[in-house]
């Protein structure tokens, strides 16, 4: 990639100084890259031997490594201008989406603009912690309650719209990348324990308000085997696929669960069940490692951010990059509600590969642009 | 506002900012362990159980239906067999369009509107990835035709397969039987592993007594299959065994022989070996194509079998129930030797009728002018009916029961064949339950001359001539002589069953009944005379009529038989076995509506015997109506003689 373009007039300039100039962290490079060529292998296997597939995903990958790079020339303080500007052009698309979208698999969650056709809550996935950090950044920390309010609408309006397509998995991450900014600005921990404990005391309450299909539905939601042809098949599936791969997995090419058909969307949102059918326990605690390597080095640049605006923003997106694993993988394990969200940057589908690129673009504009403080 | 913006404390921020870091860092950390603890409980705590679910979703049984056992006879000629079927068959799911695909078969394998509408039924019954059967038995014409065109052709195929044959075709239909398609009702009864695989069963005949030797074991294939049950290649491939081959007693020559003296009267042959119970031949006419219950009858045809006045699907020989008439006569001496009712000098003098004692009704000997004095040997040999009504006097109902009993009358023989009847020998005590009345003295006259309430199929009376050339021994019948194993070439010879000998006080008494037999046939006179005069072996023999219900005795006395309308003339019988000094073959005739015994049914019996005797038939007799002329063929005597009884005023 970058490498090679690098020259060798300078005197052992070590690689990762050598990158830094071309603004690009060589940690997350190699993480990311070793994801993705985790998820590659896992998509050839998962997508029934479709080398077009992978093809059509490794596009995708070299399109986001390229936006990721660009993306990372520009200081973080482009960033934090165009944050509001970004923000409110994605909620306008928002609102457009729900008035004029296209539907697809019953959620209207694409827009056709002729040209292209894509997902603006896919975009607030970004806009997102980009606005709230950016509002944050100018305003006194800890934020005060007015300051709290303010964040809270900011939030709370593009949840509702993108839970509104319905698009509950993205609606989810839209919220934790708002709340992550919240948390790291020092959202007051009285605030977050009343808050849980608000809903705590509120559930009951709404739960005896519902009407019984509803109870059902989120009876269903809770504990899906209880309708095993239904919702509980793909995560009855799911777990054999998981279970039958052991410590050691069935090999590459060799899980069957996918092969024949038995696990759904064995390519998109399941394809860690594939993973763990055919790596085994050992693959899952090597992938897992990764991720979290991603995570500890996206906030350990959050820890070195040089203002409020970078440190807030990379946080925010380190963790919801995790809150994104996390979901994906308790849900196809059975430990969460089957909601929609994609393993990142394994996951078969191209719009979220060059979404998640993008912020890491800014995580590495924030740590490749740090001025040296002079006093 | 604006003022606090200013004094942002930019190091408590960062101080709150790294706390909060290190906080979510662990957190992660920790929903890692939880996600790490689930993994290892589905992973590694339960991975035996979600093993062998995989398994089960991916693995289907293919069951490998096994080839059924071919059918000879004695001699080895096939009766049975597996015979390569082409069958064409569509998959839907490759041929797109149906009705275009049916249209370009057209000019090459020809299709009526009943086989597309089958096949049409059967592709709303069928996955659509699995090929279904449009025709079968495809000519290799057919086949040829295809082959050339066959890339015309998608998701249309010709599999090879195989299907059952028959190549004598309707000749031994009744003891071979068929296969057909397994029933509901079939489907209850029988155990599902053994008919893995198999669409057809035994019905009728051997195929049906024998299915459990003749069927073999299934085999199986693990098959991988996808989550639509796509069959996708073999894991594993369990051995099932073949059915047994089965060699049957039969003689396919004789049996033809049979057959073919029948001509086109309907009726039944048994023969028998009397040394081991054997069966060398079981005819029922009118036969059947067994060809047709194999590819599945048409509802059209099957209609008109079972509506055929002439019965084809009746096995006659172990399913009719005749009088016996006069054919019991030989089994009446012994019964009246045994209780000391008469000795073989014993006379009576016949003029034409009997009177009981105190009663004035008449009981008609069939020769109205009378036997004159007869001893026991003349009344078997002329089968004088008064000296008879005389002896079953003398016996009474209750010791007719107990002997004719002990010759297999009343009950099926146990022939190793299905659906067999056991004819009827009347007692008082049936009488009293079914007809709710006393038993009248009459009615032993009647059955004394095998009347009455008298019934007994062909086969019980080829197996009483078995027993009485046995002289009381004698042995189940049974077709089946061997089996074999198809695989090995292991043959494994039936063992007969002796059957519990027929005790005689005195066994002189066998030689005075066989001796009495020998004139039926040898003697001139006797009324088989005509078959025995020039018989290279010595036949013992008896001959009888059965008159046919609803018509009045003197009606039928007074008219030639071959005047009578068909359905109501006389049953012809006739009991032989030869050679009568070491026998080998005991037979019973039965010819439907044949008119008499002796003109009808012996000649059969006696070509028959030849047959299995001597190779070939040397009789040179006449020949029932329908058959093949026989050389030197004479006209049939006016009235070749029998009994002809029954007193229609006793029914």
């Amino acid at each position: 990639m970058l490498t090679t373009a690098r020259r060798h007039d300078k005197p052992e300039p070590s690689l990762a100084d050598s990158l830094e100039r071309w603004h690009v962290d060589l940690w997350l490079l190699l993480l990311l890259v070793a994801v993705g060529t985790i998820g590659l292998v896992v998509l050839y296997s998962a997508s029934g031997h479709s080398l077009p597939q992978v093809i059509s995903q490794a596009q995708r990958w070299v399109i986001g490594l390229i936006v990721m790079t660009a993306v990372a020339q520009a200081p973080p303080e482009v960033y934090r201008a165009v944050a509001p500007w970004l923000y409110g052009a994605t909620v306008v698309l928002l609102v457009l989406t729900l008035a004029i979208g296209a539907v697809a698999k019953g959620a209207q969650r694409w827009l056709d603009l002729g040209i292209v056709r894509f997902q603006p809550s896919e975009m607030m996935k970004l806009a997102m912690p980009m606005a709230v950090a950016a509002f944050l950044h100018a305003r006194n920390l800890p934020p005060r309650i007015f300051t709290i309010a303010v964040t809270l609408v900011m939030i709370g309006l593009p949840t509702a719209l993108i839970a509104k397509q319905p698009d509950l998995g993205t609606a989810l991450l839209v919220v934790a990348a708002g709340m992550f900014a919240l948390f790291f600005a020092g959202f007051g921990w009285h605030w977050i324990l009343g808050a849980l404990g608000a809903i705590g005391a509120a559930a009951p309450l709404v739960w005896s308000k519902m009407h019984d299909y509803q109870r059902q539905r989120i009876l269903t939601l809770l504990d899906p085997e209880s309708d095993p042809l239904g919702a509980g098949y793909h995560i009855t599936q799911s777990k054999i696929a998981i279970g039958s791969g052991g410590l050691f997995g069935k090999g590459w090419l060799n899980g069957t669960q996918a092969k024949l058909e038995f696990l759904p969307e064995s390519h998109t949102d399941f394809i860690f069940a594939v993973y763990s059918e055919e790596f085994g326990l050992l693959g899952i605690l090597l992938l897992l490692i990764i991720y979290l390597a991603i995570v500890a080095r996206g906030l350990f640049i959050a820890a070195r951010a040089q203002d409020t605006f970078q440190r807030l923003l990379a946080a925010s997106l380190a963790m919801t990059f995790f809150i994104y694993v996390f979901i994906n993988m308790g849900m196809v394990i059975g430990l969460l509600p089957v909601v929609g969200v994609p393993l990142p940057l394994v996951s078969y589908g191209g719009t979220s590969v060059v979404s998640l690129l993008t912020g890491f673009g800014m995580l590495m504009s924030v740590q490749t642009h740090r001025k040296l403080l002079s006093s | 506002m604006r003022r606090r913006e200013s004094f942002k404390d930019l190091q408590g921020e960062k101080q709150t900012f790294t706390a909060r870091a290190i906080f979510a860092g662990l957190t992660c950390l920790l929903l890692s362990i939880v996600l790490v603890v689930r993994l290892v409980n589905l992973q590694i705590i339960n991975h035996d159980y979600y093993s062998t679910r995989a398994d089960d979703n991916r693995m289907r049984i293919t069951p490998v239906p096994p080839v059924r056992g071919l059918i000879y006879d004695r001699n080895g000629t096939l009766l049975a067999e597996n015979r390569p079927a082409f069958v064409l068959e569509v998959t839907p799911e490759q041929a797109g369009n149906l009705d275009a695909a049916l249209k370009s078969l057209e000019p090459v394998i020809a299709l009526t509107p009943k086989d597309i509408d089958r096949f049409k039924d059967r592709v709303r019954k069928s996955p659509r990835y699995r090929g279904v059967p449009v025709r079968s038995n495809l000519s290799m014409e057919e086949v040829a035709r295809y082959e050339i065109n066959r890339h015309d052709f998608r998701g249309i195929d010709v599999t090879a397969g195989l299907t059952r044959n028959y190549p004598m075709g309707a000749s031994a239909s009744h003891v071979v039987g068929y296969v057909g398609g397994i029933t509901e009702d079939e489907l209850k009864d029988l155990d599902p592993r053994e008919y893995q695989g198999l669409i057809q069963i035994g019905k009728v005949g051997v195929e049906k007594s024998q299915e459990d030797l003749l069927r073999g074991t299934p085999g199986a294939k693990i098959i991988e299959a996808n989550a639509y049950g796509r069959p996708l290649r073999e894991l594993d491939y369990r051995q099932g065994a073949p059915g047994k081959n089965l060699y049957l007693s039969l003689d396919a020559r004789v049996q033809s022989v049979a057959e073919t003296a029948l001509g086109n009267l309907d009726g039944a042959v048994v023969a028998i070996d009397p040394r081991n119970g054997e069966v060398i031949a079981l005819v029922s006419k009118p036969g059947f194509d067994p060809q047709l219950f194999v590819e599945g009858v048409d509802p059209t045809t099957y209609k008109a079998l079972n509506n055929d006045p002439d019965r084809p699907l009746f096995n006659r020989a172990l399913q009719g129930t005749y009088p016996p008439g006069s054919t019991v006569k030989p089994a009446m001496a012994l019964a009246g030797l045994e209780f000391n009712v008469v000795t073989p000098d014993h006379r009576e003098f016949c003029k034409g009728e009997y009177m009981l004692p105190g009663s004035s009704r008449k009981y008609r000997c069939w020769k109205r002018t009378g036997h004159g004095w007869l001893d026991l040997a003349g009344g078997v040999a002329h089968s004088c009916d008064v000296y008879f009504y005389a002896l079953a006097n003398s016996l009474g109902v209750d010791r007719i029961y107990q002997a004719m009993s002990g010759f297999g009358l009343g009950r099926p023989t146990g022939v190793d064949l299905p659906l067999e009847k056991g004819g009827l020998l009347p007692s008082r005590e049936w009488k009293r339950r079914v007809r709710k009345e006393n038993w009248y003295p009459g009615e032993t006259l009647n059955i004394g001359i095998g009347q009455g309430y008298m019934t007994a199929t062909p086969i019980q009376l080829a197996q009483m001539a078995a027993r009485i050339a046995m002289r009381g021994g004698g042995f189940r019948p049974h077709v089946v002589h061997a089996t074999e194993d198809a695989l090995t070439k292991e043959m494994k010879v039936v063992v007969p069953e002796a059957l519990p000998p027929i005790e005689m006080q005195n066994p002189a008494n066998w030689d005075a009944v066989v001796a009495a037999m020998e004139q039926v046939a040898q003697v001139p006179g006797g009324t088989a005379y005509k078959i025995g005069k020039d018989a290279p072996y010595r036949i013992a023999a008896k001959t009888g009529t059965a008159q046919v219900a609803g018509m009045a005795q003197d009606e039928a006395k007074a008219r030639d038989q071959s005047t009578i309308p068909e359905r109501l003339r006389d049953h012809a019988l006739f009991i032989a076995f030869a050679p009568a000094d070491d026998p080998k073959i005991a037979v019973g005739v039965l010819a439907e509506h044949g008119g008499h015994g002796a003109s009808v049914a012996a000649p059969i019996a006696r070509q028959v015997m030849d047959m299995y005797l001597l190779g070939e038939v040397r009789y040179r007799g006449e020949a029932p109506p329908g058959a093949p002329p026989l050389a030197n063929s004479t006209p049939a005597p006016a009235a070749a003689a029998t009994n002809d009884d029954d007193d229609a005023n006793a029914r």
